[in-house]
Formats: structure tokens, C-alpha cells, sequence
């Protein structure tokens, strides 16, 4: 077993449910120990920095030294979201670039008790664990059943490569990282051009048209590839293009129906594991149709309205539809 | 001349008191890590990677030119911060290693403190975010949802209750927000830094 502090992050209790099922269904066979940081916070998202600076990177640091105070062998910080990985990285790289907001944020934690030494702890993104530390050969050999036939899009977005403080990755905008690791699983991986490309991020709140044409782009790509799902490894991006991909396509008048998976639920998939133990039926877009293709079956969902209740909406466009700016 | 360049009416200030001379030290003195902004050779590197660049009043390169001018007023009103999505390609692009994302970040909460930019859903967006943070520790999609799409989409919200029951009926979004144990520490730290914000 390898020992890894766990930073899981707010998604992963909500909408991205179905990321926590399937990392837990999938840790015990790559002997993964993930000891939670007890009482960790919200990392702030994109929000917390565009208000104010020393607060929200005191935020960020309380869980940093949480995590340091509940040290017990492994000093890796192990995020499964791209944000809260990027978040979590950069206070421990600019409280160190930046001396006097080490000290403000250091200042402010001394309130509450706490204090954090910048690196002291190497923050990591989850699948820069499974396939640098864990290895792609030995993720191979956990495999017994391959996603022969299955053809997806590796979808990396943009805060994992990017800005990459450690080098991590093999290209800020073309790692083949995750390309890989699907290919270990048995997968047909297309070349995705937008595979680091933004999905859109906080702007489905406040900038619809913009997230939008971003999300169009994405879906529009990975379907001109033919590729049956896209692969996700950040509960941001799944959102954006899962959730949103419905209002997109109204928008657009397009007819996309391409399912958001995450990683680790295709690789339990691959790993023999049942598809509801992994979270699948959670997506909006129905994954079932891609899934059928390597012989994988889900029991149909349950109806998603409470009976006697007949959806007014007949698919046609709404009138409110346009008015989405 | 663009239109965009036609609407900058301020001439570069002569007084040697103009606060609005120091506007670069400011904006790289309120940035988290060292901004580098006075390195940028005016590439345009950053706008031509910029994904979201044709929504924005001036691209990133624009942008440093007229903070490097003093163009205090013109730069804190302008949408470019706010239509910038945090993908950090212009980051890893830019030659001279300017932070880019990080100043758009310093340059919405100055444009917030100094009530300059005019459009309220962005803003309104991040506070609404924070204050939810603030008093649970944890982030809480549905509060922030109803309470933004209220206020500013109130026109998108028949479309979308297909998404937002969707979500519900698959157990993706809590009704009830969740919060951590120590909030009373959170707050203290908070308190305590936002005595200390460096830009103030």
C-alpha cells in the first residue's frame, strides 16, 4: 500500500459523486491508502482569489497545515480536483515566490493555531499518483477486463498541465499522460486536439454565451472523432460538459449526446468492477449507449420524475430558451 | 485606430503626484506570486491564446499597456478580467513569464474595491461563493445556484429545471449545505486576514 494524505474537495460529496464511488471502488486493487485531512475546508475555487488575496489564500492554507499537522508517513497531498489541486499548490508555491504573503497568510492561520512552513508538502493531482507512482504497468495488469472497442476522448482541461510549478507533465498543452493510461485499459484513445482546452470553468455562471461556444467546441471535436465518450479527470469540467451540455445544444441548436466520464470509473470498469459500484448512471448524458459497446449493462435509471407528474416540456424550445444573456 | 483604442480618453498624467503613475506597482504589489508585469514586451502572445479574448473589452496585452500608463480607470472597468476563464495557456505561452491569471485576479478585486466595473453578475457571482465559504467552510452549489440564478438569470431558470432536477434526482446536488467542524477557527483566521490584506 502506498500512504497519501487525501484532499477530496467539495465536488466529490455532490455533484461529482460518482469521481469519490468509483476512486473508492478502485483504490484497494492499486493499494492506494488515502487518509483523509480531517476538517478541510472549501480551497475557494476561482472566487475567493478575485475578492481578496490574503484571505483567500489563508483559506488555502488552513488546509495545508491541517493536512502537515496529520502527518503520519507520507508528506504527498493527493487532490482528485483539478481547482482544488491548483489551489492547494500555488498558495504553497507563492507563499514561498512571495515571502510577505507567506508571512500575512502565516500570521492570519496563527490565529486559529495553526502555521505552515511552504514545502512542506508535495501537493499532487491523482492522476499524476496512479500513473507516476503507481505505474501504467501495473495498472495494466490489474486489467481483466479490457475496454477493447471503446473509442474516448482523453479530456485533461486546462489546471492539471497548467501552470505545472513541479514539471510534472510531459507537455503543458499535449501530455500523453492520460492518453496512456486509456490505452492500458484496452480503450481506443482518439488524438484529441482540445485536450487541454478550457470547459468553460465558472462562466456557465456568469458569462453563458462564452461557455457555451467553449463546451460546443469541445463536444463538437470529440464527436468529429467519433469518439463514444469523453474522459474527465476534474469534477469542473464534468459538470460543464455533462450538465450543461443540454442548455448548450439548445443554444446552439445542435443534437449532441456525448457522455462525461471520469477516468477512475473506466478504470474500474477495465478492473472487473460492477458499473454501479463506480457511480455510472449519475451522468445526465447516458452513458449506457457507449457502455453497451464493451458489453457492459446498467439497469435502466429510475424515472427521474415523481410519478403523476407529467414533464410539461415536449423538446421544442422554449421561449425563455434564447434569453440566456 | 480600433474601436477599442478610440474609447481610452485619458492622456498619459504629467504630475509627478498622480497616484495613477504607480498603478503597475499597485496592481503587482496586490498579485499573489511575483507579477513580472513590467517585463512584457507587448508580444500579444496572451490574446492570441486566449479562448474567451473575443468577449473581452481589450486583450491581456492591451490590458498591461494601459496599466503601465496609469490607465487606472479605463483598465479597472474594463470586462477583461472577468471573461477570463483561468485556463493559464497564456501563462505557459507568455516569454517573459508574466502571471497573467494571477493579476486578472488582482485586478477584479481592485476593480471590486474601487466599484468601477459596471456589470454585477460576475462579482455578485464570486461574493455569493464567499460568503457560502465563510459560513460553512464548504462550498454549497444549490444555495449559490438559486440565489444566483434568481437575481440574474431569472429568464434561464425554465430551461434549466430540467438540468437542476436532473442533478437532484441523481443525488448530485445537496439541498442542505454541509459544514465543517471548526468553522468558529475558519473565521478567526479569516478575520484575522483580511486585517492583514496586503493591498489595503
Amino acid at each position: 500500500m502506498t500512504d497519501y494524505l487525501f484532499y477530496p474537495g467539495c465536488s466529490m460529496e455532490s455533484s461529482a459523486k460518482s469521481y469519490y464511488d468509483s476512486l473508492m471502488a478502485i483504490r484497494e486493487p492499486l493499494g492506494l491508502n488515502l487518509q483523509e485531512v480531517d476538517d478541510w475546508n472549501c480551497c475557494g475555487a476561482t472566487e475567493y482569489v478575485g475578492i481578496s488575496l490574503t484571505p483567500a489564500y489563508a483559506l488555502i492554507g488552513r488546509n495545508l497545515a491541517l493536512a502537515h499537522e496529520q502527518v503520519t508517513t507520507s508528506k504527498t497531498l493527493v487532490a482528485p480536483c483539478s481547482a482544488c489541486y491548483l489551489n492547494l499548490a500555488k498558495a504553497d508555491h507563492y507563499m514561498a515566490e512571495r515571502p510577505i504573503l507567506g508571512e500575512r497568510v502565516n500570521e492570519a492561520l496563527s490565529a486559529g493555531g495553526l502555521h505552515y512552513n511552504p514545502g512542506s508538502l508535495t501537493i499532487r493531482h491523482l492522476l499524476d499518483v496512479i500513473i507516476n507512482d503507481i505505474g501504467l504497468d501495473a495498472v495494466q495488469k490489474l486489467v481483466n477486463k479490457p475496454l477493447k472497442g471503446l473509442r474516448v476522448a482523453p479530456y485533461l482541461g486546462c489546471m492539471v498541465p497548467r501552470p505545472d510549478y513541479d514539471k510534472r507533465w510531459s507537455d503543458h498543452e499535449h501530455p500523453n499522460e492520460l492518453d496512456r493510461l486509456l490505452k492500458a485499459l484496452g480503450a481506443e484513445v482518439i488524438d484529441f486536439p482540445l485536450k487541454t482546452h478550457c470547459c468553460g470553468g465558472h462562466m456557465t455562471q456568469i458569462s453563458p454565451s462564452t461557455a457555451f461556444e467553449l463546451i460546443r467546441r469541445l463536444i463538437h471535436s470529440a464527436d468529429q472523432y467519433h469518439a463514444d465518450l469523453m474522459v474527465t479527470v476534474c469534477p469542473m469540467c464534468q459538470m460543464n460538459l455533462d450538465a450543461y451540455q443540454a442548455e448548450t445544444n439548445r443554444y446552439f441548436h445542435t443534437n449532441y449526446q456525448m457522455p462525461i466520464v471520469f477516468f477512475t470509473q473506466l478504470m474500474g470498469l477495465a478492473f472487473g468492477i460492477d458499473a454501479r459500484q463506480l457511480g455510472f448512471g449519475s451522468e445526465l448524458v447516458d452513458a449506457r449507449p457507449a457502455l453497451t459497446r464493451i458489453g457492459v449493462e446498467l439497469p435502466e435509471p429510475e424515472p427521474a420524475k415523481p410519478k403523476g407528474k407529467k414533464p410539461k416540456r415536449s423538446g421544442l424550445p422554449m421561449p425563455g430558451d434564447e434569453e440566456v444573456n | 485606430m480600433t474601436a477599442q483604442a478610440r474609447t481610452i480618453k485619458q492622456v498619459i498624467p504629467k504630475s509627478g503626484n498622480n497616484p495613477n503613475l504607480r498603478f503597475l506597482e499597485e496592481v503587482s504589489a496586490a498579485t499573489a506570486g511575483v507579477a513580472r508585469l513590467e517585463m512584457c514586451i507587448q508580444c500579444g502572445t496572451c490574446g492570441g491564446s486566449c479562448p474567451s479574448a473575443a468577449d473581452m473589452d481589450h486583450t491581456p496585452r492591451m490590458l498591461f499597456a494601459m496599466i503601465r500608463a496609469g490607465f487606472r480607470e479605463e483598465t479597472l472597468s474594463s470586462n477583461t478580467p472577468w471573461m477570463c476563464v483561468s485556463c493559464y495557456h497564456c501563462v505557459v505561452r507568455c516569454p517573459q513569464d508574466v502571471h497573467i491569471a494571477d493579476v486578472m485576479y488582482t485586478l477584479k478585486g481592485m476593480a471590486i474595491r474601487a466599484k468601477l466595473y459596471k456589470d454585477s453578475t460576475a462579482p455578485d457571482f464570486s461574493q455569493t461563493f464567499v460568503d457560502m465559504v465563510e459560513n460553512y467552510g464548504r462550498s454549497y452549489e444549490f444555495g449559490l445556484a438559486t440565489r444566483h440564478y434568481l437575481k440574474h438569470f431569472p429568464l434561464r431558470l425554465p430551461g434549466m429545471a430540467p438540468m437542476g432536477l436532473g442533478l437532484l434526482n441523481k443525488k448530485r446536488l445537496r439541498v442542505t449545505p454541509r459544514q465543517i467542524r471548526d468553522i468558529d477557527q475558519l473565521k478567526t483566521i479569516l478575520a484575522r486576514a483580511k486585517e492583514l490584506e496586503i493591498s489595503s
